[in-house]
């Protein structure tokens, strides 16, 4: 990991949307979902992306997580184009590259802290001894190490989500994506995981996009995209957002 | 990959043990059901085999008309004295031929009475059936030649009829006469098809031709034949001579039938294996109904866990990788069920061969057999839901609720 900010790094394109479009359907019962989409997130950064339900939010984002592939237009993710890889070679995509976080936490039931950690890194084929030890700093780095062998029944709300971002980011992804991340935790709570992730952005330099609907959490970002009716409606830095 | 495979399958099996339990439940049974009914079979088989092989491996049994199936012969006249006589005469190859014929009697001493069947015989009959006079003694010639009221009666005739109290030289009536017991059998036990071989009175030939048949009729020979000279040979000659003695035309067939060893096996063991042929099917047919139990409940199992499949796939499992968890899955269930189901079987077998005294054989082969198809089970079976979990698109799987 290296201890980079993006303020001082030259920044490169790491995803690009190109006249995205989305149709779900067919004939008259065809629903666009995007109409257009043109994004470019760079390394290192933090974007947080916004909009009503039924804006294109969630698809854009699917299509950017590549576990779904755009209609029309093209999505290139480092320089690759997603659409042309089939759906082993995107799910390779998302082993090497991206993290995941939910909404609704996610974890395998009635499995460890640990084992729940593990689970990327048993994919990777990462050996058992290594793996632990990069789980037990996964996990320590979200503040949970005295809970490593507690199953998610055993945990809160917002612990459960600190050990899905331990997931996320043991394998040290280029990408995170967050999908509404605080959405079922209290005030304080998701404070404290805007805190983590703004640490593992600045920190670590992992570039991360994520869909909320407050914005008290989209101040946390440094740029801020609002989806409206399949297309990008506003895109600004937060020093002109506040 | 293939050990990270086994570990997710085992981490998902210990998250459930109450329904891994369950769903192996039919692979259980099915397995052990297999396991025993063999076993017990092969018991059975074996100790008929052992009780005809007691009779030693050289006798040959010549009986009137011909065997036509379960409990079914041809109606043919009766052999005669000169038959026997013939016999041991023309051929050299043998040893002994005993003649013999029986009828049902009714053994009565003091108060008590007994159902038995009394057998009129001569002294090669011992030799032939290896069979000794535990206290006593034999028939004397005289008694033979002039049809005495003695008898030698097997081990069950003296606890109906004597209980504790010695036999020898007693009196007992059969029938309408009654006769002086001079000896008393070794006790050969039951044979496999429950009927007693010691229930049984022995008396000279010619006293059952004359005082209970009323006829000369011997319903069977047996012959045991030379040490070292083939039996095959023996029963030809036999045949021959008995045909040409019967005026039997070449192209009439035999009314009476020559039965060595393998016949007498084959005749006795049938039974046996077409009911464990029979038991054995349809214990198979539970194992069939177990697999169908695992594939219920994997595809339960997928369904419950759609989502954590969602999770699985976004986090950057291959298809192949999710079936192969899957179908892990299935496979290690149901082998563990096969163990599980080989243990209770052998625990089993040991104790009903203990209960129905037949003795208990351990058989290898079917173990590994068993074991292995209850492996193909869980493919076969776990195929169809590893497939659908691993075609799972993972953003439905992942808002499935």
């Amino acid at each position: 990991m290296t201890m980079t900010t993006p303020v001082q790094k030259e920044r490169h394109p790491l995803v690009e949307l190109q006249g995205v479009t989305k149709v779900y359907g067919r004939g008259t019962a065809a629903m666009q979902a995007l109409r257009g989409i043109d994004l470019r997130i760079d390394e290192g950064e933090f974007v947080a992306v916004m909009g009503p339900s039924g804006s294109g939010k969630s698809t854009c984002m699917n299509i950017l997580g590549c576990l779904d592939t755009p209609t029309e237009g093209k999505y290139l993710f480092k320089d690759v184009e997603v659409g042309t890889l089939n759906r082993n070679q995107r799910a390779l995509l998302r082993r090497h590259q991206l993290g995941f976080v939910f909404q609704g936490f996610n974890l395998l039931n009635r499995t460890s802290a640990l084992e729940n950690v593990e689970l990327p890194l048993i994919y990777r084929g990462i050996k058992a001894e290594e793996r632990r030890s990069r789980a037990g700093r996964a996990l320590a780095a979200v503040g949970l190490s005295d809970w490593e062998h507690h199953t998610p029944g055993e945990l809160s709300g917002g612990q459960q989500q600190r050990v899905a971002i331990a997931r996320a980011i043991v394998t040290e992804p280029a990408v995170l994506l967050a999908d509404e991340p605080t959405g079922n935790l209290d005030t304080a709570r998701s404070i404290e995981i805007m805190e983590l992730l703004t640490a593992f952005n600045r920190n670590l330099g992992i570039t991360i996009i994520m869909v909320t609907h407050e914005q008290e959490m989209a101040q946390f970002a440094g740029r801020v995209v609002q989806f409206r009716d399949g297309l990008v409606w506003a895109d600004k830095s937060n020093a002109e957002v506040y | 990959m293939l050990t990270n495979t086994l570990l997710l399958a085992l981490r998902e099996i210990r998250r459930n043990v109450l329904r891994s339990f369950l769903t192996i439940l039919g692979i259980v049974i099915g397995v052990s059901a297999v396991i025993v009914m063999v076993t017990i079979g092969g018991g059975a088989t074996a100790q008929v085999t052992e009780q005809i092989a007691a009779l030693g491996s050289n006798l040959l049994m010549i009986r009137v008309g011909q065997h036509m199936g379960p409990g079914q012969t041809s109606a043919a006249p009766s052999f005669q004295i000169a038959d026997v006589h013939a016999i041991s005469r023309e051929i050299p190859a043998i040893t002994a031929a005993a003649p013999s014929s029986s009828q049902k009697v009714t053994a009565v001493y003091g108060n008590a009475n007994w159902s038995t069947m009394a057998t009129g015989v001569d002294n090669e009959f011992f030799k032939v059936r290896n069979w000794t006079v535990q206290s006593g003694r034999r028939f004397l010639d005289t008694e033979l030649r002039s049809g005495k009221a003695v008898c030698i009666i097997g081990a069950t005739v003296v606890k109906e009829l004597f209980g504790r109290q010695a036999p020898l030289d007693n009196k007992i009536r059969l029938g309408n006469f009654s006769c002086q017991i001079v000896g008393v059998l070794e006790a050969k036990g039951q044979s496999t098809f429950g009927s007693d071989q010691d229930d049984l009175v022995l008396v000279p030939l010619r006293t059952l031709q004359r005082r209970i048949s009323g006829n000369k009729d011997i319903s069977l020979i047996q012959v045991s034949v030379a040490e070292g000279r083939s039996t095959d040979k023996a029963k030809s000659d036999i045949e021959y001579l008995l045909r040409e003695r019967r005026h039997i035309s070449g192209s009439e067939s035999d009314n009476f039938q020559v039965m060595d060893m393998k016949e007498i096996t084959k005749m006795l063991t049938g039974t046996t294996q077409i009911l464990t042929t029979l038991l054995g099917a349809v214990a198979a047919v539970s194992l069939l109904v177990g697999g169908i139990g695992i594939m219920n409940i994997m595809l339960v199992s997928v369904t419950e866990r759609t989502r954590e499949i969602g999770i699985r796939l976004a986090i950057g499992a291959l298809e192949r990788e999710v079936l192969l968890q899957f179908l892990v899955e299935a496979v290690v269930l149901s082998s563990f069920g096969g163990l599980i189901g080989i243990l209770l079987a052998l625990s089993a077998s040991v104790g009903l061969a203990n209960l129905l005294k037949i003795p208990f054989i351990f058989n290898p082969g079917i173990m590994v057999v068993a074991f292995l198809f209850s492996a193909a089970v869980g493919v076969i079976f776990g195929f169809f839901p590893a497939k659908k979990a691993a075609r799972l698109d993972p953003i439905d799987a992942l808002r499935h609720e």
